[in-house]
């Protein structure tokens, strides 16, 4: 389904990417820090209108490894190797020298060479010692990270000291610099991104289930060792073009963030890649903009924060796992229980006097929930407000609706049916089942109700001798609406 | 490339630094100042690496940037009270967001690391161009700081005297102190750190506050960075919390003795990283890691406990040995 889905999008991403490059034309890449003396409304203009070239480069190229970076991190965060990014990130730096060393030059080829091959040594570095040794993963990625990191700076201070080492620009890996993307970059950015996309594309059955459940996947006899070395050799790719425009520091962040903002809003790992694909895309937008406003900020920390920022968005406001979204369901599901128990209360009450009349004064309400006036009259209002009861003239006594006479009967219903069911099926003591059924009630759904209606062969006495409200009741309710008060008591039996 | 790597001559490499006794004093504050860092980042690491938390160092030592940057801005001076305070906060910031992304939502720890350090490293970032007139730090410096200073610092005699004991530049002063409070620290707690890295369960039954040791540990290490950061760079403190740990661990399985050997490892890793500096002409911290690196992967190839060639030998040896004669005789029977 995904590639059926892929197929179409695939063409029109690929042919918005010929406009682009099209647009991009040969004009050499000015570097957009360049021309700073004017206002950022000014810049903005001149950012969002694309005349420039330096600011086509720079947005294609940071939308290019966006998507490319969400694609692939999307896997990274389900397989758990979310740090995996990290370290290749830094051990690719050595390649990177390397790559400088060949002509002494920024040769975006020689530098792409070396820093794959870095930073697959560094990862089957991580292997060999999580094989060979005691040591822990995490343990052996940190090792890995340093050592490799360190050697590149060694290297990298060693050219410095050259008097031909020509190295303007390689302190640009460090932080990266989107304004330093030239054409060259654009186009290795732009057949990493085709080549992930077809490979995903291709193997994505292959791919997800080996993510989720190797075992099952070598079972069924899929190649579980290649496909994990060849989402290592994209993800090297992915961190190595991604190092001109974030920087080495900074390329994890690409990868872990955007998937995980996806990770916590959908259940559908082919509509996670979209999504991580797509706030990738948009980090790398917000950082490319926000770099090109000032003479000398760097572009991979506002990419990074754009990620964080999605990020804490869904963190906080997911429909499914955000914080505030669930804490608003805590709430008002306890809200909800509260007026449930409400509800039952005044139902005990009308019971205590054999249904006669129908209003129930917030005094009783008071002396039955062995709580304060204040408490009972806000109960009573919070019932108002959802118009499951009403107040008469002087406020002091309370009558159910419809509506909360017939939640009331179920309230009750469910409860008496419960401590039923645990004394007769269960086997539990008549004076244990109270507990129990004071926290079932609220959740028990209409379809349980009726299987264990069904159980009990209709009963319609709880275990303590009361009666259990039936479906006749709570019509009784429905009948009363209108009359007058004395005529006819809720729940009495015909 | 060849010009790149100077020849190596064994009398050059082990006596080049000690020549001259001005390049030799200056050597000798950088040795010092590297062997504390390693130190104490080394004695710290080892319980990260125990609680399975090694990444965590890495996360720390680059988030208390902004701690760093937003003290410089608030106090206008390199003071480092203010510092060690930013650093402090920053440092907890992270282990709390760390373990409210990790326990409220599905992502996992390490997902909840990445995302942690970096946005805060990027904030550090931001700060430092945005107010770069204002801080006295550069970006690169962060990096890979420069140890390399306190050679001619030392040299130029400003020294921080206590007890009439000249202790160097004030950053050595600085980390002497942080490392002896370090080895005091791990005396006085001991017990604590011990039993609640290796079995949390067994530390509750004892009394002992899990969390606090935690959050205690994470401060700690917060100070410890922040004081190796400024003269060093994060670069010698990521790989000093992990590398003389790993090591030691490779070659003993006793705790103390691993404290012990990650001591020695910082001193042979701290001078043995200046001497390769100078015969490469290279960033000595840097230099200290490579050395460290080395050593590892010396201790990985040889340990006489679980050693590749070990393994490689008795690996050999069952694949192609003959069934012994017990095995010969239950099988026939």
């Amino acid at each position: 389904m995904f590639f059926m889905l892929s197929k179409r999008t695939f063409i029109y991403l690929l042919t918005a990417l010929g406009y682009f490059l099209f647009f991009a034309g040969n004009v050499e890449a000015a570097r957009i820090g360049d021309i700073s003396e004017m206002s950022i409304g000014e810049q903005t203009a001149r950012f969002f209108s694309f005349q420039d070239p330096a600011v086509r480069y720079a947005v294609i190229g940071s939308i290019l490894l966006g998507i490319t970076c969400g694609l692939l991190g999307s896997f990274i965060v389900v397989r758990k190797m979310a740090l995996v990014g990290d370290t290749l990130s830094h051990a690719v730096l050595p390649g990177v020298a390397l790559g400088f060393m060949w002509n002494m030059t920024k040769n975006p080829i020689a530098i792409f060479i070396g820093a794959t091959i870095a930073g697959l040594i560094g990862t089957a570095v991580v292997n060999l010692i999580k094989q060979t040794t005691r040591l822990k993963e995490d343990t052996a990625l940190g090792m890995v990270l340093a050592g490799f990191f360190a050697v590149g700076i060694c290297m990298i201070t060693m050219i410095q000291q050259l008097p031909t080492g020509n190295v303007s620009g390689i302190d640009k890996f460090l932080f990266g610099q989107a304004a330093a993307i030239g054409k060259d970059d654009l186009i290795l950015m732009a057949t990493v991104t085709v080549l992930t996309l077809l490979i995903v594309g291709i193997f994505y059955k292959e791919f997800l289930v080996s993510s989720f459940d190797a075992g099952f996947a070598r079972v069924a006899g899929f190649p579980v060792q290649v496909l994990h070395y060849t989402l290592m050799l994209l993800l090297a790719f992915a961190v190595v073009i991604s190092l001109q425009a974030v920087g080495v520091v900074l390329v994890s962040a690409m990868l872990i963030t955007p998937a995980a903002a996806a990770y916590l809003l959908t259940d559908r790992m082919h509509k996670m890649i979209w999504l991580a694909a797509g706030f990738g895309m948009l980090a790398g937008l917000v950082g490319a903009f926000f770099s090109f406003l000032g003479p000398s900020l760097p572009t991979g920390p506002f990419m990074v924060l754009g990620a964080s920022a999605v990020f804490a968005t869904a963190f906080f406001f997911g429909p499914k796992h955000g914080v505030t979204t669930r804490w608003w369901q805590q709430r008002s599901r306890a809200k909800r229980m509260n007026r449930e128990n409400t509800l039952k209360s005044i139902y005990h009450v009308l019971e205590d006097r054999a249904f006669k009349g129908e209003s129930v004064s917030l005094e009783e309400l008071k002396i039955r929930r062995a709580e304060s006036f204040e408490e009972a009259h806000q109960r009573a209002r919070e019932l108002a407000a959802h118009d499951l009861a009403t107040f008469d003239a002087k406020k002091s006594q309370i009558y159910l609706t419809p509506d909360g006479w017939q939640r009331a009967c179920e309230i009750v219903r469910n409860h008496r049916l419960w401590e039923l069911y645990l004394t007769n099926a269960v086997q539990f003591a008549a004076d244990h089942v109270h507990e129990d059924a004071e926290k079932i009630e609220h959740v028990l759904g209409d379809e349980v109700v009726r299987e264990i209606e069904k159980r009990l062969n209709y009963a319609t006495k709880d275990p303590h001798g009361r009666d259990i409200p039936g479906l006749r009741d709570v019509e009784k309710g429905k009948r009363m609406d209108g009359a007058p008060a004395e005529t006819i008591g809720y729940g009495r039996r015909t | 490339m060849s010009e790149l790597i100077p020849p190596f001559h064994w009398h050059t490499f082990l006596f080049s630094p000690w020549n001259d006794p001005l390049i030799a004093t200056s050597n000798f504050w950088i040795v010092l100042m590297g062997f504390m860092v390693a130190t104490a980042c080394g004695l710290v690491g080892n319980y990260l690496i125990v609680r399975r938390m090694a990444l965590v160092g890495d996360a720390i030592s680059h988030s208390v940037l902004p701690g760093i940057a937003i003290a410089f801005l608030v106090s206008q001076t390199r003071g480092s009270t203010a510092m060690f305070i930013g650093a402090l906060i920053a440092g907890i910031v992270t282990t709390i967001i760390i373990e409210v992304i990790h326990k409220k939502t599905r992502v996992k720890q390490d997902a909840a690391i990445g995302i942690a350090f970096t946005s805060l490293f990027a904030i550090g970032v931001i700060l430092i161009s945005l107010f770069a007139a204002q801080i006295d730090l550069d970006q690169e410096c962060v990096l890979y700081g420069e140890i390399g200073y306190i050679g001619p610092e030392a040299l130029a005699g400003e020294h921080t005297r206590i007890f009439g004991i000249p202790l160097g530049p004030i950053t050595v002063a600085r980390m002497i102190l942080v490392t002896i409070a370090t080895c005091v620290l791990i005396a006085l707690f001991y017990k604590e750190l011990l039993v609640s890295s290796f079995d949390p369960g067994l530390a509750s039954s004892l009394g002992i506050n899990a969390t606090m040791v935690h959050y205690g540990l994470m401060s700690w290490l917060s100070v410890v960075v922040v004081s190796s950061f400024e003269s060093v760079g994060a670069i010698l403190v990521i790989g000093m919390l992990i590398l003389p740990g790993a090591t030691a661990a490779l070659l003993t399985a006793r705790f103390p003795r691993i404290l012990l050997l990650t001591v020695l490892n910082a001193a042979l890793s701290s001078l043995g990283g200046v001497h390769l500096a100078t015969w490469l002409n290279c960033s000595p911290a840097g230099a200290m890691v490579v050395m460290a690196s080395l050593l590892f992967s010396a201790a990985w190839i040889f340990s006489p406990h679980d050693g590749l060639i070990r393994r490689w030998y008795y690996m050999r040896g069952a694949g192609t040995s003959e069934p012994s004669e017990a095995t010969v005789e239950l099988t026939s029977k």
